[in-house]
């Protein structure tokens, strides 16, 4: 409801407080769901490949933003990539997938073109440098969704 | 004197209730595929990307960002609009603006609506401004239902005379591929028992909520003579804006409130000579949430004299054979991807004059066609077309 909440201390000024609940659901499309799908049940990470740019989309996505080709092409790539940048997050949200110390990555995947965000882990924060090796470590129980992978740890 | 501007290419997707197949990027990229296949062109011809989609109705903030690639927008310029319901019809006058300045020659207007993942009411509902929209927001249905009876009030309309927009919008949305409700309603009758959403309104009075998208691409004069043999040329655009939660948002029962249907018409029809509406344009595609709003804008837009907006739809004046049609599409009523509405408006207007709506071609020759964009926030958009400047 919408109803005046606060009054400011020495001002004759009130405010409003609320919070916006909107409802909504998201078709993942034939490419993303295949994408899905295969990180949770075969633990393999898909993309797409451009046949005229031969580049290759990940996570895959279905129109190549350089020649707007149709991308039908899925390909596995590695589960192994490189670290292209990262940041470590100390301030907790409650949006935030797991506990801070949080690390986000984005990782070129072997066979990829593209860079991949997601969450470092096994990692000391004062280990992490541009250019690390690492690999994608899957939950145990995993759903379809881009969180089916844990994080990407350090290659030893 | 700006340059002309004329639309070369026009697609869009078919339009339904709901499009699991497809994310929102994807089903965009299908209108886009559909117009530049109409213009002959590739993507790489584009040189600038305006797009139009209502964000937060589909629960995602600034919806654009994960689909340059899909809109053929990468490393372009251009930007997104959101203007409420006339959020397509400012991208076609953004682009409109855009060529006719000279900055570029060949733009391309893009607008979708997935309505399969979000609520559009709640949306409207939860972020209205907190002051005096919020405790009291009803969404469209309720802003539409007063408007139902003031008309009704002030004009003598019966609920017969809105039962006859809808069966004139669904006879020509069944004969529109692209149309999302096709009912195939036969009588007044018929259309008189479907439920009352609030009264006096009706689920057979309003629109519906549509997934699609729609694509214009616009040229400038040398440009468009290249491209198509038949260029549709916007002949100039009109632009009023208002606030909502005034007396006079979709029917004044003060009598006291400036209509921006008003405003826009008298500075659109005065730079462009046009002194008979009706018989200075040969049709019209209206943007009319509601059988009741569409002989409401008829009276607006001068098409008639002040409450006699009814009287065209019983004398059968606005049918696609008739003296002076309206919404050959089937109009909102029958298709509603918001963001895209106002575009498709266009489009639909376009394909009068360039002659090949198929089925939907009015019996008329249409030279000269007015498209129009309404609003939630009061804002009214014009757009006027013709075959030759």
């Amino acid at each position: 409801m919408s109803t005046v909440t606060e009054k400011l201390e020495g001002m004759d000024v009130w405010i409003y407080h609320g919070q916006i609940y909107i409802p909504n659901r998201y078709s993942a499309g034939a490419v993303g769901s295949r994408f899905l799908i295969e990180i949770r049940d075969k633990k393999r990470i898909m993309g797409t490949r451009c046949p005229t740019c031969n580049r290759v989309y990940v996570p895959a996505r279905s129109i190549c933003k350089d020649c707007f080709g149709q991308l039908d092409e899925l390909v596995e790539v590695s589960d192994k990539g490189t670290v292209l940048t990262y940041t470590v997050c100390n301030q907790p949200n409650p949006v935030q997938p797991v506990e801070t110390p949080l690390v986000y990555g984005i990782v070129q995947l072997d066979g990829a073109d593209t860079g991949f965000v997601h969450m470092l882990g096994e990692v000391d924060p004062e280990q992490l440098r541009i250019g690390m090796r690492v690999q994608a470590v899957f939950k145990e129980e995993r759903e379809a969704s881009i969180l089916a992978i844990k994080y990407f740890k350090p290659l030893a | 004197m700006p340059n002309r501007v004329a639309i070369v290419g026009i697609g869009q997707t078919y339009h339904t209730t709901r499009r699991p197949d497809v994310n929102q990027p994807e089903m965009v990229a299908e209108a886009v595929r559909a117009a530049l296949a109409d213009a002959q062109l590739s993507i790489k011809d584009i040189e600038a990307v305006f797009s139009a989609n209502m964000e937060t109705f589909e629960g995602i903030f600034l919806p654009d960002h994960g689909m340059a690639a899909e809109i053929g927008a990468f490393n372009k310029p251009g930007f997104k609009v959101n203007t409420g319901g006339t959020t397509g019809g400012s991208a076609v006058v953004e682009g409109f603006y855009m060529v006719s300045s000279g900055l570029y020659d060949v733009a391309m207007v893009v607008g979708f609506e997935k309505q399969d993942c979000g609520d559009t009411t709640a949306a409207i509902s939860a972020a209205a401004t907190p002051m005096w929209g919020k405790g009291a927001a009803t969404g469209a249905i309720g802003e539409f239902a007063k408007q139902a009876l003031s008309y009704m009030e002030t004009s003598g309309a019966t609920e017969e005379h809105a039962a006859m927009v809808r069966l004139k919008a669904d006879r020509n949305a069944c004969r529109n591929p692209y149309a999302h409700l096709k009912l195939g309603l036969k009588s007044v009758d018929e259309v008189l028992q479907s439920p009352y959403l609030v009264w006096p309104l009706r689920i057979l009075d309003f629109c519906p909520q549509s997934c699609g998208a729609c694509v214009l691409i616009l040229a400038s004069e040398n440009k468009a003579k290249k491209i198509t043999k038949k260029p549709v040329w916007i002949a100039d655009v009109e632009v009023v804006h208002q606030e909502p939660f005034r007396a006079g948002v979709f029917g004044d029962p003060t009598g006291k409130e400036t209509y921006t249907q008003h405003v826009a018409c008298e500075r659109l029809y005065k730079r462009n000579g046009i002194t008979n509406p009706r018989r200075d344009i040969d049709t019209a595609e209206i943007y009319e949430p509601s059988n009741w709003e569409e002989m409401n804008l008829y009276e607006h837009f001068h098409f008639c004299e002040k409450g006699e907006g009814w009287k065209l739809i019983e004398k059968g004046i606005t049918e696609i054979e008739g003296e002076f049609p309206v919404n050959c599409s089937g109009g909102v009523l029958a298709t509603n991807p918001i963001g895209a509405t106002p575009i498709i408006r266009v489009a639909e207007a376009a394909l009068q004059i360039r002659g090949d709506a198929g089925e939907h071609q009015a019996t008329r020759d249409i030279k000269t066609a007015l498209a129009s964009a309404l609003g939630g926030p009061n804002w009214t958009i014009l757009t006027l077309l013709k075959r030759s400047l």
